[in-house]
């Protein structure tokens, strides 16, 4: 075996089978079942990473979810790379590549670690209040590096390849956490016959209990009893256990985000499997199991590689096999170090000494220590370590009765060491409780935040809930897993006993600064690793004013790294509450957020990639005009053919034939993507009348008007032609993007306001293709498809419609023009609109007939001045700005928009109104969105007139078009007013905005 | 004239996956009447129109789905629309109503087999547990970002209507689903 700090035998990790990976482009060894960090710690490997500010050399910490320096990335092509994964979390696998951030050129000599050397100059809030002067160096020198120097880690660069699966979920109980807590109460749910969901973030299910190899769970050692509870939860058809699964937010009404890893741990994964999986899950009840962390302990230096938190190093003696050092320092202040120095004891690592912050330590671990042989130094604190890129040395310093340590820098006892363990006790993960809106009291037995007043309906267990045992947390979890169990409908199962021997209770526990009788204003003690946050920052933040916890932790970023303070927040709290001279509780907590751990954009994102970000609406002639060569735009979400271009044409000369062709013969246009209502009941009139400024009463069956409603302020909401079927049916079309908004709003008055009318709403935008038949020799080009109705020119005026066949189909066909021309609408069934549209085609061919898109028949309507909605409108303009006044029924009472519009304010004559503009080149077109001002030559501000709405090149008139919204533009007609432009005025003179046939005789042909 | 068209389904063009079927054409109705006319249309259709909120009612080859205290969407074989439609507006004369046909409106993809509930899991937010949604339930959902109406036919039969512009969405993100549940 070439990991020199494995040990011979134990551990959960399987000899049999070696994996080869590489770090930082060094090939090492290490088994199935490793982690990344526990692989390099076999190896001896503790230096892994640089600090986020100061570059410090940094180690392995923790062996969770918690750690805040082994930080890595970790690839297997560059469309695949992963920045700042915990190497505590990666699972190992063959020829798995990995390497160290934050440094340059290598982790051992880092150009960064400068910054440490100007650390007196980089305080907490330091791009607050440097780096101000000169103030123009600020944009120029100091962001550009200061930004360089900001964030950990780097993007891939190559789009993500891997795909990443999403899935509603639905239980009875989800639990989340599966240690002891966790499985008890999954357990007992699943004896109710609950409906369960539990899940770990771990590889392995079993949290404490996969590092416990001594106590017994009902005659069982732990990990036999553990083995068998799994296999019986697997055995349950209702429950559902993932690993690799973490709880990362909890939301509102028990919808608990969880994101599932399930290819990273491959060597070789099915390349269409997903990489993750997003679980997006509705519980009735939720039990919370999370567990708790071990707190670093903030004495001066405590960031060197080869200091890590005690359970951390037992964790990887007993879980991994690994010796983490060859002699050992402990720092506690908790009665856990003991258990890990004597685990290392037995183990081969010497203990070197065991400084205990309290005055007496005492209980069967202290004694056991004793026992062994270990140095027990009561009252004995860190006053400082040694080392460069390894702990070397730590100095030991008694601490007086007043809590004081002896003075000086060199006071105390220097101790040679390898490793140093430390331990402030343990947080309760109170994280996705907190994010849940429970409420957090302050225990002051456990010195900890514990769950209090939940705000959902869910239950916390073991240590989460300060329920640190192993028999008291498992007695927990079962009566909470019962609990939900029955709360949610289902059975609770009758209370099971646990019998466990061999789990010896722990106590203890800082929080805060640990004395150390150095001058604190030069020592660097880290209280948040990760954002480099020390303990004098804290106390800075405090000095320079700073009161609320919230405002301290922003100003010195502690607690605000991707760990979010896993480790730090409790002790940055006692640090601050110390500084303010307040109690800790008083001074509060920080809000917690999700997500738990960093969680990967690819599985919020999920299928919604690529073409399946948005649906894409398609037409039924869509593919007929993709074959056609058609540019496409993109409508809302409907893809609509703009223009179809000939061989060497670009979009203006396109469109400028196909325009010609309209005006001349014939054009051809896909207009299925409109709006379509069906209005039935015999209140159908009644109805539209309410709803649409104009009358509808006297509209004949087959006969159709244009139709404009407002919104209740009197704006200009949608417009669109309505045809009467019969007396009781309408069909109502709307604009292509009001469709959906139309319909709604209708239905909300019928179902609020008039739920006395006997009318339906029915959508058939997609029931209908819509082929639009447009220009002088629309008729001719119709007629011989057309059979059950006359559509002569006296039997079939414009604004009217038929039920009747066209190409075989049963059709309505409607007479409308949105160019000026004479036109035809032809609705058929969706299915035969491609088949119809090519029936015409072919009909047309003779007279030339032409395809065009929507941006010739924006062209189109534009030369006669015919508004669109959103385009013409913004939401502020009356059906009188934009020309339309003449539609509103005059002798209706009253319409949805009406009383707004006989408030003085809406009829004033400054309001901005339609207008048409003509500039003085007929080649300059214009901008949409210009602004239109009376006199360039004003000093700023410049009072704005109105803005350009449509701009074209008009191939009828062979000049630029405009149409604007002007303030007072109708009298200003004959005006010069200037478009001011980037570097130039534009100068445009005033007109009807009605630029072609204003006498609307090409309508008949 | 003496034109004659081929009728093309919205789904025409994705015809493969083992599990997911494209339906072929059929009768969509849309029925709007209050309580008191439901007997008649009940009559006049042949099925009765279920009054429990959300379920479907099938007699032979037709069906109708409850999706509102006042609407159903009435099912039948694509060669009835005419006579079905006909015979609704005649036995509804005396009811104020509203019967729209719907056919081309929509399409329906069937997705069949174990897996079907955890296939539709991953763009469904409702519980498609046996208990929550048994057989015969029917509602108006989303699909991902696509409306549908989602009937359970079977234990694991589903019936997704879908508008035509939403269905090779609709099927191109269930069909990935598919491909993924395969390779896991």
């Amino acid at each position: 075996m070439s990991e020199a700090f494995r040990t011979r035998d134990g551990g959960r990790i399987d000899r049999t089978r070696p994996r080869s990976f590489r770090f930082d482009g060094v090939g090492y060894q290490g088994l199935a079942g490793d982690t990344l960090a526990s692989a390099l710690l076999a190896n001896g490997v503790h230096l892994v990473g640089r600090s986020f500010k100061y570059h410090r050399p940094r180690g392995v910490v923790a062996a969770g979810s918690d750690e805040p320096n082994a930080l890595v990335g970790v690839w297997r092509d560059e469309a695949s790379y992963a920045p700042n994964l915990r190497a505590t979390q990666v699972e190992l696998y063959e020829g798995l590549r990995a390497e160290s951030q934050n440094r340059s050129p290598s982790l051992r000599f880092d150009r960064g670690a400068m910054a440490g050397l100007l650390a007196p100059f980089l305080p907490a809030g330091f791009y607050y209040k440097t780096f101000l002067w000169p103030r123009r160096a600020w944009a120029r020198f100091w962001e550009p590096r200061i930004r360089a120097m900001a964030g950990l880690g780097r993007a891939p660069t190559l789009p993500d390849r891997d795909r990443y699966a999403q899935t509603y979920a639905h239980c009875d109980v989800l639990v989340v956490g599966g240690g002891p807590a966790g499985i008890a109460a999954a357990l007992a749910a699943a004896a109710g016959h609950a409906r369960v969901i539990l899940c770990d973030e771990q590889a392995e299910l079993g949290g404490s209990l996969l590092a416990e190899t001594e106590a017994t769970i009902d005659g069982m050692a732990a990990q036999a009893w553990l083995a068998e509870a799994l296999a019986r939860l697997a055995r349950e058809p209702r429950v559902r256990v993932l690993p690799r699964t973490t709880g990362f937010g909890y939301f509102a009404h028990n919808f608990v985000g969880l994101a599932e890893r399930l290819t990273d741990h491959l060597a070789e994964p099915d390349p269409q499997a997903p990489r993750e999986r997003l679980w997006q899950v509705r519980a009735r009840e939720v039990v919370l199991a999370t567990g708790a962390l071990e707190r670093p302990l903030v004495f001066p230096e405590n960031d060197r590689p080869g200091i890590m938190l005690a359970d951390a190093a037992r964790t990887y003696l007993r879980r991994y096999g690994v010796k983490p050092g060859s002699r050992a320092v402990v720092a506690t202040a908790h009665d856990g170090a003991y258990r890990a120095a004597l685990d290392l004891h037995r183990a081969g690592v010497a203990v070197a000494a065991v400084a205990d912050l309290r005055p007496d330590p005492e209980g069967p671990l202290v004694e056991a220590a004793r026992a062994a042989g270990i140095a027990i130094r009561p009252a004995t604190a860190i006053a400082g370590t040694k080392g460069r890129l390894r702990v070397r040395s730590a100095r030991l310093v008694r601490i007086g009765a007043e809590g004081e340590a002896g003075g000086g820098a060199s006071a105390g006892e220097t101790v040679g060491c390898d490793l140093l363990l430390m331990s402030g006790g343990f947080t309760p993960s109170v994280h996705l409780f907190s994010q849940s809106r429970g409420q957090l009291a302050f225990d002051p037995v456990s010195a900890a935040f514990l769950p209090a007043r939940p705000a959902e309906r869910c239950r916390s267990a073991g240590a989460c809930r300060g329920t640190f045992g192993l028999a008291a947390a498992l007695i927990e979890g079962y009566a909470a897993g019962e609990a939900a169990s029955a709360a949610a409908g289902r059975g609770g199962a009758p209370g099971l006993g646990f019998a466990v021997t061999g789990a010896i209770d722990t106590r203890g526990g800082t929080l805060g600064a640990t004395p150390h009788g150095r001058d604190a204003a030069r020592v660097k003690a880290f209280v948040d690793f990760q954002n480099d946050v020390t303990a004098k920052d804290v106390k800075l933040a405090v000095r320079e004013g700073f009161r609320s916890i919230e405002h301290i932790k922003r100003y010195t970023t502690t607690g605000m790294a991707t760990d979010q303070g896993k480790s730090s927040n409790m002790n940055a709290l006692a640090i601050a509450a110390v500084a303010l001279g307040r109690p800790l509780p008083e001074v509060g907590l920080t809000t917690f957020r999700m997500p738990y751990t960093p969680v990967s954009f690819g599985a919020f994102a999920g299928f919604a990639r690529g073409e399946l970000f948005d649906p894409l609406r398609r037409t039924p002639i869509d593919p007929w005009a993709e074959a056609a060569g058609a540019v496409f735009e993109e409508v809302g979400q409907w893809r609509r053919a703009r223009y179809f271009p000939r061989e060497g044409e670009d979009m203006h000369q396109a469109v400028g034939r196909e325009v010609r062709a309209v005006r001349q013969g014939v054009g051809i246009f896909d207009g299925s993507t409109l709006g379509k209502i069906e209005v039935v009941g015999p209140d159908a009139a009644e109805f539209l009348n309410r709803m649409y400024v104009n009358a509808w009463s006297k509209l004949a069956p087959g006969r159709c008007r244009y139709g404009v409603m407002l919104r209740e302020d009197g704006f200009v909401m949608d417009d669109g032609v309505v045809g009467r079927m019969a007396p009781d049916r309408f069909h109502v079309t709307t604009t292509t993007g009001g469709a959906a908004r139309v319909l709604a709003t209708m239905e909300d008055y019928l179902q609020t306001e008039w739920a006395d009318l006997d009318v339906w709403l029915t959508s058939t935008s997609e029931q209908w293709a819509v082929i639009a038949l447009q220009g002088p020799r629309a008729r001719e080009v119709l007629a011989p498809l057309v059979a059950g109705a006359d559509i002569g020119r006296e039997a079939f005026p414009h604004m009217s419609v038929r039920a009747c066949r066209v190409a075989g189909v049963e059709a309505r066909l409607f007479r409308v023009s949105f160019s000026g021309e004479l036109g035809f609408e032809v609705n058929v069934p969706a299915d035969y609109g491609r088949a119809v549209w090519e029936a015409i085609l072919r009909a047309g061919r003779g007279f030339g007939i032409t395809p065009y898109g929507t941006e010739t028949m924006h062209v189109l309507r534009a030369e006669k001045g015919y508004i669109i909605v959103g385009q013409e409108t913004d939401g502020t303009a009356t059906p009188d700005d934009v020309g339309l006044s003449g539609l509103i029924g005059r002798t209706k009472k009253d319409f949805v928009g009406a009383r707004s519009l006989r408030r003085a304010a809406m009829a004033a004559p400054d309001r901005k109104q339609l207008v048409g503009l003509l500039t003085e080149d007929p080649r300059e077109v214009l901008q949409e969105g210009a602004q239109i001002v009376a006199n360039p030559q004003t000093p700023a501000p410049v009072p704005m007139l109105g803005h350009v709405t449509s701009a074209y090149h008009s191939p009828t008139l062979e000049r630029s078009i405009a149409l604007a919204m002007v303030r007072g533009g109708r009298a200003r007609i004959g005006e010069v007013l200037f478009v001011p432009m980037p570097g130039r005025v534009v100068k445009v003179s005033l007109c009807d905005p009605v630029f072609f046939d204003r006498e609307g005789v090409r309508l008949d042909g | 004239m003496g034109e004659s068209v081929e009728r093309e389904g919205a789904l025409d063009l994705l015809a493969t996956a083992t599990r997911l079927a494209a339906s072929g054409p059929e009768a969509r109705l849309v029925l709007r009447v209050r309580p008191a006319g439901v007997a008649a249309a009940s009559s006049a259709f042949g099925v009765d129109l279920p009054t429990m909120p959300c379920r479907a009612e099938r007699a032979g080859a037709c069906a109708a789905l409850w999706l509102g205290p006042d609407e159903w969407l009435l099912l039948a074989p694509a060669a009835d629309e005419g006579c079905v439609a006909a015979a609704l507006e005649d036995g509804l004369a005396g009811h104020p109503h509203s019967l729209v046909t719907a056919s081309h409106r929509q399409t329906a993809v069937v997705v069949d087999g174990a897996r079907a509930a955890a296939l539709l899991a991953i763009g469904c937010p409702l519980d498609l547990d046996l208990a929550a949604f048994p057989v015969g339930m029917c509602t108006r959902t989303l699909f991902a970002k696509a409306p549908i109406v989602l009937w359970r036919q079977g234990v694991a039969r589903f019936r997704i209507e879908v508008w035509r512009s939403f269905a090779p969405y609709l099927w191109q993100v269930l069909d990935g689903g598919l491909r993924e549940g395969l390779a896991e």
